[in-house]
């Protein structure tokens, strides 16, 4: 914790030396003297944060570079550059590039439908006064849930047999399926579970954008003549929730290319890579294969596409 | 909201649709938390015998939570979390709020790369640090330790963030006033700044708490030992224990674990809401 205040105090000498210099005006010397002792007082007290910050996220970011440009296995004393080798053999990767495209896949299901369900549900539940923290709570409630506990709830909901899900299927005539180890249901059936789990986040953004616009804009489209609610919505209600739709839009993107808990518990990315994500990608390859520079490469993919 | 315009004309039969459909899809949206809970009131008979009925023909809750409790160190694993989730907390206030305060309240130079390194860590996605991170705890020799679960969170580029703002609304006479009185800059920050931003504090904490006790993938990957493991990565050697074959316990644990975030979010849904969408919502 030292080494910053060391390394901080470099930029204030010449602020020192110049109340020297400033010496004979008078009541240049204490404002010199205050504006130093302030700098000093701010980096002392950012000091632990600014150490951290470079100890926990700047030189990680460096390091995953290192690993991924050069040789490096975990353990290993040594290391050589290798160029971009270890970004071609991900590349060619046939597990990469599904993995890859699943979380395409996955993000534009994920996004759209979060995105239209927690609108709708705001819109609902805007609409009326009453029961509104009611209906704010339960649709919240899976966005702060232990998501790997839920994941459980869900597998047992999933399951082939005794899950809820087949014999409601079941029970009106439908076709039921081993929604999980099915590799034409097991991401979809993810990004449904995504949805569930955002669409309570997208919602309260919603609910609060709507709260933001002003009633004299609503009125001002009845002189208009948008009689009709759909008129109003669409010249009032849609335009002004441009901002907030675009928030959540690019956190719920950003939390759909992170999501890794239900992959893990629930499909272990199959069957074959039919529901693996770049997440898990990065999990497997780095910590169960140790593969330390093929992870450290996907890592690097990840970071620019999130 | 543009329907209360007409409440004569449409509030009787709109108010019934909104109802109906917000009960149909809330009713969706807890079927996996009411299942989950009545599966762990199931004993093993019922469960196999598929059946529709939420409500058992035999209660066997005790059973099942008991097995949670005692065959899975499930109240160690919750230990775990508390114990986690509290030091990560308390250590990110305290290197989070002296820096918040230079960067609201103070002139310095470097204050503005300093904020620019802030929103660069706010934007980094936090995984993609998790193999060097993971180096760094084994060079530093404190993997598999509570070390290395808490070691990657100490400074939160979001609480400085947050924190920041918030004490950029302070008043600077506020400040100026403490420092007649004799205050020293980092008396200010907790005996002025920070009790007065306790609004930022209550979001903040729930915030970090949230989702540290829900946290998967940094445990797995920093903790092998049971006796360490928080909450998820506990259900999850659970899981792999059981295999599948005993759904009554299993449900019970998950259920104990998401009950206390549930608990705390129903009684305090507000702050819970304001937290968790880092004050975008108030």
């Amino acid at each position: 914790m030292s080494e910053p205040l060391a390394l901080t105090g470099a930029p204030n000498e010449p602020s020192a030396t110049g109340i020297v210099r400033a010496l004979p005006s008078p009541a240049a010397a204490p404002a010199r003297r205050r504006a130093f002792t302030e700098a000093l007082a701010a980096w002392a007290l950012a000091g632990p944060a600014v150490f951290f910050l470079l100890a926990l996220f700047f030189l990680p970011v460096i390091g995953v570079f290192v690993i991924a440009l050069t040789d490096w296995q975990f353990g290993a004393l040594t290391l050589s550059f290798v160029g971009l080798a270890n970004f071609r053999e991900v590349f060619a990767d046939d597990g990469f590039r599904a993995s890859l495209v699943n979380t395409i896949v996955y993000v534009l299901i994920v996004v759209p439908g979060t995105l239209v369900f927690g609108l709708l549900i705001a819109l609902l539940i805007e609409s009326g006064k009453s029961c509104r923290s009611f209906y704010r709570a339960i649709h919240f409630l899976p966005f702060m849930a232990t998501l790997t506990a839920m994941a459980v709830a869900w597998e047992a909901l999933l399951h082939p047999t005794i899950g809820l899900v087949n014999q409601t299927l079941a029970a009106i005539g439908l076709p039921t399926a081993n929604w999980l180890r099915d590799e034409n249901t097991a991401l979809p059936v993810l990004a449904v579970i995504g949805i569930w789990q955002n669409l309570g986040y997208a919602m309260v953004l919603f609910l609060a954008g709507l709260k933001s616009i002003p009633q004299d804009l609503y009125d001002a489209a009845d002189i208009d003549g948008a009689d009709l609610w759909l008129d109003r919505f669409r010249t009032v209600t849609l335009p002004l929730l441009g901002p907030v739709s675009m928030f959540v839009v690019i956190v719920v993107a950003l939390r759909a290319f992170e999501s890794f808990d239900t992959v893990k518990v629930l499909t272990q990315g199959g069957p074959g890579h039919a529901s693996e994500m770049l997440l898990y990608t990065l999990y497997r390859e780095s910590f169960e294969y140790l593969r330390t520079g093929y992870g450290a490469a996907v890592a690097t993919s990840f970071s620019p596409s999130s | 909201m543009s329907i209360n315009m007409h409440p004569n004309r449409l509030l009787q039969p709109s108010a019934i649709v909104r109802h109906a459909v917000l009960l149909t899809t809330g009713a969706l949206i807890l079927v996996p938390f009411v299942w989950m809970v009545s599966l762990s009131i199931k004993p093993p008979g019922e469960i196999f015998r598929a059946s529709f009925s939420f409500w058992p023909a035999q209660i066997y809750g005790v059973e099942n939570y008991t097995k949670a409790l005692t065959e899975a160190p499930l109240p160690r694993y919750m230990g775990n979390g508390l114990i986690v989730c509290a030091l990560i907390l308390g250590l990110q206030i305290l290197v989070c709020a002296p820096c918040a305060y230079a960067l609201a309240k103070l002139r310095f130079p470097g204050r503005d790369l300093l904020f620019a390194m802030v929103l660069i860590g706010l934007l980094l996605p936090h995984q993609v640090l998790s193999l060097p991170l993971f180096v760094l705890s084994y060079q530093l020799g404190i993997l598999n330790t509570y070390a290395a679960l808490i070691f990657p969170y100490v400074v939160s580029p979001f609480g400085i963030f947050l924190f920041r703002q918030f004490f950029k609304t302070i008043p600077d006479d506020v400040v100026h006033a403490a420092r007649l009185d004799g205050l020293s800059e980092i008396a200010i920050v907790w005996k002025i700044m920070v009790p007065m931003a306790l609004p930022a504090l209550a979001a903040f904490s729930i915030f970090s708490i949230v989702g540290h006790w829900n946290d998967l993938f940094w445990p797995l990957i920093a903790v092998r030992d049971e006796s360490l493991m928080p909450p998820p990565l506990g259900i999850m050697a659970f899981k792999s224990e059981e295999s599948g074959n005993d759904y009554g316990p299993l449900m019970a644990a998950s259920t104990l674990i998401v009950l206390p975030l549930v608990v705390a979010f129903l009684a305090a849904q507000k702050w819970f809401v304001e937290g968790m969408t880092g004050g975008a919502v108030k």
